[in-house]
């Protein structure tokens, strides 16, 4: 009993109970059916959610004003290049991969140039390379029609008794970030920078440093994202990204995660990225039309954000 | 920040001469680079510089400087509007069907959703909540009623706002008067009015505002209320000009917005905004996204690269003022 009371306290818990509701919700209207499937579906979307969300993650600790904006657009070049480097070749997977990844940790980079060169709010840095990366990928990835390795379209599609590989694997990545934040000087350097970076640079935080290292992660994550999105949609797109801008953000605060810096949360963004998934199963399920969908999904979000934000007040 | 110079009086060092000339290069930077696209235009293509040209060029210039107004009020209290694009697209919708077909309906609607923009400003604030997840949430919701009032692309613009968006006075194109109007109207309300002082405050310092007895609250309000009006007005605009809507029709605004507000001086902390700057950035950036292109030869896939690398270059180049300025 005194293990639940502890639990409860936890800010992730509630993105947990959340979706467990919301798949309550569904299981009740179908009567039962579906109810495993519905599991496995939005684990494999819940991870590429989560990829990113962790990336977003640790840009927002770093303080007020930090968000990584260019994300959908990084996903979207990082897709493409990824199919266009493997070429439908299994050879080519693992190269492609690494393209991927560095694709997305340069454009993470270019993103911490302008911030430190031009002394410009990230929001505004983040937001003028995702102008210019979205004519790249659009240059670039003009009728591109490749389909990915049929190698790399099965992994990302892969499961063992109804859980996909790529979540189990995400699940090991997540835990990693958990230990990179709490037990690592260089998640514990992010924490400082977010709590207060002048005193985490007095104290001896190389603050440039870690925010490179932080912002070329999180392009690095999306990076990959691209490409495991391009593996499990079958194929890139130029637009492919475009929907984890407000996922991305969604999952890190709702999961806990404070706005204002200095204080992140791991496991929430797992919670959150499930509620988010299963939301929308949810809405599709209960057969309510697109504008509907929308409407409900917007609703729900400010909804949760005002129910969490409360907290935030008291510190 | 005023685009005007602030003139430092006869004190004298050469230092503070020196301070004073960057901070008016600054002052003057949105419009020179306003300027630099105009001589490039008049350079590659002579013709376009002339009554039809800048009417063609600087059409959709004044939705663009409409929304970018919007967004510059939410800027100036700190706060950053990621919804404005589909809410402008949500408002063309409601102008293309219900205000042409109920006009009574329509402008019910309409003022609700300003409406809906006073209760986000007071809810950001008593709740101390980040604007940029709520107005994305927002964004859906928007795009959401926008989808149910106009499943696909069509209705059509109530004749009188036809007539407006069609206007042409003489000599002067339609789009510079209207530009003028928007740029002097919310440059006199923002900049040289108490009240205005009050509101660019909430972003500037709000604990001495609210020492100073001031309502923070309120300037959060009226600020998100403004914003919602210059919404309306974008959408409407855009509306009389395209003459049918389509759910999506502004998606593309929300980062333009934002981008003409800080092309135009603005900045995001601190309640240092420009109305005359803001507009001047959205001039800009209509102008340099596809007439600039088109005449450069240059294939549309490079349009929206065209405003980052814009905004790029005009930090860099503020960037170096300000290092003259020390």
């Amino acid at each position: 009993m005194a293990s639940l009371r502890t639990l409860l306290t936890k800010p992730w818990i509630w993105s947990f109970v959340g979706a467990l509701l919301v798949w309550l919700a569904t299981i009740a209207f179908t009567g039962g059916y579906g109810a495993g499937g519905m599991v496995t579906a939005a684990l494999s979307l819940a991870v590429f959610t989560v990829i990113v969300g962790v990336g977003q993650m640790f840009v927002i600790t770093l303080g007020p004003g930090n968000v990584d904006l260019s994300l959908p657009a990084n996903i979207g070049l990082a897709s493409a290049v990824a199919m266009k480097v493997m070429g439908g070749s299994d050879a080519m997977i693992v190269v492609g991969l690494l393209a991927a990844l560095a694709c997305g940790a340069a454009i993470g980079a270019i993103n911490y140039l302008l911030i430190w060169a031009l002394r410009i709010p990230p929001i505004i840095a983040t937001l003028s390379a995702s102008f210019i990366i979205q004519s790249v990928d659009i240059s670039y990835g003009r009728g591109l029609q490749i389909k990915p390795p049929p190698g790399f379209a099965d992994f990302t599609n892969w499961q063992v008794l109804g859980i996909p590989v790529l979540a189990i694997l995400t699940v090991l990545f997540t835990i990693g970030a958990a230990i990179a934040l709490q037990r690592m000087i260089y998640g514990r350097s992010v924490l400082a920078i977010g709590q207060n970076i002048r005193a985490a640079w007095l104290a001896g935080v190389n603050v440039g440093r870690i925010r490179f290292l932080t912002y070329t992660l999180s392009g690095a994550l999306g990076g990959i994202d691209g490409a495991l999105l391009a593996g499990y949609f079958r194929g890139a797109n130029v637009d492919i990204g475009n929907e984890y801008l407000l996922a991305s953000i969604a999952v890190v605060v709702i999961g806990g995660t404070s706005v204002a810096g200095g204080k992140a949360n791991v496991p929430g963004v797992w919670g959150a990225a499930l509620f988010l998934v299963l939301l929308l199963t949810m809405l599709n399920t209960f057969g309510v039309s697109a504008g509907v969908r929308l409407l409900l999904t917007g609703l729900i979000i400010v909804g949760v954000i005002t129910a969490a934000g409360g907290e935030k007040a008291l510190r | 920040m005023t685009a005007t110079p602030i003139d430092n009086g006869f004190k004298g060092s050469a230092a503070r001469n020196a301070a004073a000339r960057a901070r008016l290069l600054r002052g003057l930077l949105p419009a020179l680079s306003l300027a630099l696209v105009l001589l490039a235009i008049a350079w590659l293509n002579p013709r376009a510089i002339s009554y039809f040209g800048f009417s063609l060029m600087l059409n959709l210039a004044i939705p663009i400087a409409l929304a970018t107004i919007a967004q510059m009020f939410v800027i100036a209290g700190n706060e950053l509007d990621l919804s404005i694009g589909t809410f402008v697209g949500f408002v063309g919708c409601v102008t293309a069907t219900w205000l042409k077909d109920a006009p009574l309906i329509g402008v019910i609607i309409l003022l609700g959703s300003i409406g809906v923009y006073a209760l986000l400003g007071a809810l950001i604030h008593l709740r101390n909540l980040p604007s940029i997840v709520v107005t994305l949430g927002m964004s859906f919701v928007w795009q959401g009623l926008a989808i149910l009032f106009l499943p696909k692309p069509g209705g059509k613009a109530p004749d009188w706002l036809l007539a407006i968006m069609a206007f042409k006075p003489p000599f002067i194109p339609f789009p510079i008067i209207a530009a003028l109007l928007i740029a002097a109207t919310v440059h006199f309300g923002l900049m040289r009015t108490s009240y205005g002082v009050i509101l660019r405050g909430s972003g500037g310092n709000p604990a001495a505002l609210r020492r100073a007895g001031w309502s923070v609250l309120k300037t959060k309000i009226v600020l998100f209320s403004l914003a919602g009006l210059f919404g309306v007005l974008s959408g409407m605009a855009l509306i009389g000009i395209t003459t049918s809507a389509d759910a999506n029709i502004g998606n593309g605004y929300t980062l333009l917005a934002i981008a003409g507000v800080i092309l135009g001086g603005g900045e995001f902390v601190g309640g240092r905004v420009s109305p005359i700057g803001a507009v001047i950035g959205a001039l800009t950036l209509a102008l340099a996204a596809s007439p600039l292109l088109t005449f450069m030869h240059i294939p549309p896939d490079w349009q929206v690269a065209a405003n980052g690398a814009i905004l790029i270059i005009v930090l860099a180049a503020r960037v170096l003022i300000s290092r003259r300025e020390r």
